[in-house]
């Protein structure tokens, strides 16, 4: 067992590195193909702004949304307010609002030309300003709205552990609430806390939804631009080369920061935290914060599309939207199971294995969620096309093989959203001691046993968060199903795409709404079952 | 929580397989593949429509045009793709330069298509017109003091332009047309004119850019005809016009949704049929009326709504130059700030 102790876990993690890896090499082919004069137009008049505005929206969002995730997952979990059961999963719902959908509804509700400022000049007179909406500070705002639930669930996964021990500490040593989340919470979360943000940076350097509602420049619009407008897809998968190389350095960087530190929980299971009590006022205001968060990220926009929704629902509304919902629901289930899986196999690779290798068969394996999706879909039908030609070369025939097909769909998921399951898994990992483990050796379980005993029941909420998240983001996903799906898979997003590309964004509520409510049932699901684990425990 | 976690992963497994695994229905005849820019909602009666006649099934798939050609390149001669639509001449012009679309011979097309409106080797057709043009505020602005794209810089309308992206096709090919025209210094210095008369940061879409004109953040915009079209569709007393710009000049910019048979068509005589079928004056009248456009076939009369705007003189450069000058166009407009 000791012999294969070095090989098996790096083949393990190149294994599902590979859809990555296959990608990766479609895009440095036809990155190689770079046009030289257009990289010193981009880098005379484009790279220095996009680079800057991206900082600024990359900081910002996840500055916000750890401030938020983190706070809201400390009210929740730690402490005690009235609708602190309501807010503990509702707080989740907000992910399953495309971030598109929310840019839209804030850009076309509270825009010069929106209800909410016509309305409000009406009653205040034409004088009236408003903070633009179409700003920096706007896109941020909506970005973070949109993504802090992954903050959110991660560190509510850990205050959940970590919450009752950190508070009976923080309180022997006289700390209030807020003192016991800074001084002693905070840095026992850590590492989930930085895998949330990992994911929210790397969700919005892919953005190109949101900030195409906004007009706001990145990275990803400049590579669009590259492709769409100066008609050259080798300088644009250049770029995202380019930022992939600049992800993965950041994620270098701040595992190095992190160092070897060890972050296993003192008591592996959970025990029901007994909450501290917000008296009062303070009860009040903590629920009126939960609600503003609430109402901002899903109420209000839920409403607005609901509205525009039952406007259209005569025109469009018919037979096919079962067979959307139905094949949305199948795409995003299987892509969750297969990306868990795969996570599984990765996070157990990378336990067992600190060799180097192996963690840079993670490292690349978990890169395409930082890439914006178009360009992942490129790199998936390269190198699809690859496979058909070498198939086609071996085998005869004619006629597409693997493209088209929904197993090719499922590796261009795997490759974009592996990192959403690994996330997740991998803070579950670090959760169980190895001292459990080598108890468990001491005790005769072999390293199967180990596996299906020890791992995956205590994995159980890192499971269940990995499942959910890629769930609910496959189900927003558009380019890479637009450019791989078979015909007639025609999903949810699909709908969407269609109705925005030609402006017709009221028309788009439709299939946006039933994304939305679809989307509710594993959220709900999802934390209707951690509570109940966390109280059982 | 674990077993019941397990089972709905085998459930969904097994869901899937029985989907990938279910063989597709095989059609009488050999089925038309078209890949199309061409929104669903745009087509999918019509291409039904067309299957029935001939007995045969029209597949298709949705996708933006860059995506649809990356598709193409990368499937190659197993491409099952028979026919490219777009809703830009400058994709189309991309296809073929990238060998993706095969010339086709056709006197009924070339006597239908008027000749600026396709490819001179018959690479691609146009299908539908879509004029990109001055929209005023019919309670701020006179008709009488507007003329062409290039006088949206003069200082009378400091403050009170209004523009969609600069990231956006539409507005690629219009300076990219203009750059034919006028050269690109001179275009340079009109596009910065207009950046100077912004009234607000450029829109991301041009219906939100007609309901800023209407609300009154701005007075005049460019936008492409059939966006007014629906909204007055919507509101018939909504507060903004139609003005056909630089009618004394070159005439107005008009870009294309159109088609071109692709190079390893399986179904070749077929896609040709089909293209001519969507050419022809009864068919004509309905491609283009679903979205407001103008029908690319000259002798077939466009929707009321369109017909209310007025004649117009478009400009007849081939469209098929939009692509050749629209990578100048977009570097043009970086260094000029159109964001």
């Amino acid at each position: 067992m000791m012999s294969t102790g070095r090989f098996a876990p790096a083949l393990a993690a190149f294994a599902v590195a590979l859809p990555m890896l296959a990608v990766l090499v479609a895009v440095i082919q036809g990155a190689s193909g770079a046009d030289a004069e257009l990289w010193a137009h981009l880098r005379e008049y484009v790279l220095a702004r996009v680079a800057w505005n991206t900082v600024l929206l990359v900081v910002g969002v996840v500055l916000i949304a750890l401030a938020l995730g983190t706070a809201l997952a400390w009210l929740t979990a730690a402490c005690e307010f009235p609708g602190r059961a309501f807010f503990s999963w509702a707080l989740l719902l907000p992910m399953a609002m495309p971030a598109y959908v929310l840019a839209f509804v804030a850009v076309a509700t509270l825009d010069y030309a929106g209800a909410v400022p016509v309305a409000l000049r009406a009653w205040f007179g034409d004088g009236l300003w408003l903070p633009p909406i179409r700003s920096t500070g706007g896109v941020i705002l909506v970005l973070a709205l949109a993504a802090y639930p992954y903050v959110y669930l991660m560190a509510r996964g850990a205050f959940l552990t970590h919450g009752a021990r950190a508070l009976e500490a923080a309180q022997s040593l006289g700390l209030g609430p807020w003192a016991g989340l800074f001084r002693v919470a905070v840095p026992l979360a850590r590492p989930w806390l930085a895998g949330g943000a990992a994911l929210v940076a790397m969700e919005t350097l892919a953005d190109f939804g949101a900030v195409s509602v906004f007009n706001y420049d990145t990275f990803t619009t400049a590579i669009y631009k590259s492709w769409f407008g100066l008609f050259s897809i080798e300088t644009a998968l250049g770029l995202a080369l380019l930022l992939m190389l600049l992800v993965a350095a950041a994620l270098g960087v701040e595992r190095l920061a992190r160092g070897r530190a060890r972050y296993s929980a003192s008591d592996s299971g959970a025990r029901a935290a007994s909450r501290l009590e917000l008296p009062g006022a303070r009860g009040w205001l903590a629920c009126a914060a939960a609600a503003a968060v609430f109402a901002a990220g899903f109420l209000l926009p839920l409403i607005v599309i609901a509205r525009w929704a039952w406007d259209v629902a005569p025109l469009d509304f018919d037979a096919r939207y079962g067979s959307y919902v139905l094949r949305t629901l199948a795409l995003a289930g299987m892509a969750a199971a297969a990306c868990l899986a795969l996570a599984l196999v990765l996070g157990y690779a990378t336990r067992v294995s600190q060799g180097r290798v192996t963690q840079a068969a993670a490292r690349i394996a978990t890169l395409g969620y930082a890439v914006p999706g178009a360009v992942l879909a490129v790199g998936v039908v390269g190198a699809l096309g690859a496979v058909d030609g070498w198939w086609r070369g071996l085998a005869g025939g004619e006629g597409l093989w693997l493209q088209g097909t929904v197993l090719a769909l499922l590796l261009g998921y795997v490759a974009r959203f592996l990192a959403v399951a690994h996330g997740p898994v991998q803070g579950g990992f670090a959760r169980i001691r190895p001292s459990l483990e080598e108890a468990a050796r001491g005790l005769g379980l072999n390293a199967r046993e180990v596996v299906t005993r020890l791992h995956l029941p205590l994995l159980g909420a890192g499971i269940g968060s990995a499942l959910l998240l890629v769930f609910v983001d496959v189900m927003k996903e558009m380019p890479i199903t637009l450019m791989t799906r078979p015909f007639g898979w025609d999903t949810l997003a699909v709908r969407v795409f269609e109705m925005t590309a030609e402006g017709e964004w009221e028309r788009a509520a439709l299939p946006a709404l039933v994304i939305v409510l679809a989307g509710l049932l594993p959220v709900v699901l999802l934390t209707w079952r951690m509570e109940r684990a966390a109280r059982a425990a | 929580m674990k077993s019941s976690v397990y089972q709905a992963l085998g459930l969904v497994a097994t869901l899937g397989l029985t989907l990938v695994g279910a063989p597709e229905a095989i059609a009488a005849g050999d089925p038309l593949v078209v890949y199309t820019a061409r929104k669903y909602q745009l087509v999918d009666q019509l291409f039904q429509e067309y299957g029935r006649e001939r007995g045969i099934e029209v597949k298709f798939v949705t996708d933006d045009g860059a995506p649809l050609i990356a598709r193409l390149t990368a499937e190659g001669a197993n491409s099952p793709a028979d026919l490219l639509i777009t809703v830009d001449a400058g994709d189309l012009w991309r296809a073929t330069q990238a060998g993706l679309l095969q010339p086709v011979k056709s006197p009924m097309l070339e006597a239908a298509i008027p000749a600026h409106l396709r490819d001179p080797q018959g690479h691609w057709f146009g299908l539908a017109v879509r004029a990109r043009t001055i929209a005023y505020s019919t309670a701020r602005v006179k008709p009488a003091d507007l003329s062409t794209y290039a006088a949206l810089g003069d200082a009378r309308w400091k403050g009170r332009l209004c523009l969609r992206s600069g990231k956006h096709a539409y507005n690629q090919s219009l300076v990219a047309m203009m750059i034919g025209d006028l050269g690109e210094q001179e275009t340079e210095r009109v596009v910065r004119s207009w950046i100077a008369n912004l009234a607000a940061e450029p829109f991301s879409s041009d219906t939100l850019m007609l309901k800023a004109v209407a609300a009154g953040q701005c007075d005049v915009a460019i936008t492409n005809s059939y966006y007014l079209g629906r909204l007055q569709a919507e509101d018939p007393s909504f507060p903004v016009q139609i003005f056909w710009a630089d009618q004394g000049g070159r005439g107005t910019h008009v870009n294309i949704s159109g088609g071109g048979v692709t190079t390893h068509a399986k179904n070749r005589a077929e896609a040709i049929r089909f293209l001519e079928w969507l050419a022809s004056p009864g068919i004509q009248q309905r491609f283009a009326a679903v979205n407001y456009e103008f029908p690319a076939n000259a002798g077939v009369e466009p929707l009321p709504t369109v017909v209310a705007w007025g004649k117009f003189q478009p400009n007849l450069v081939n469209v098929g130059t939009i692509g050749r000058t629209q990578p100048a166009a977009v570097k043009l407009m970086d260094r000029a700030g159109w964001r």
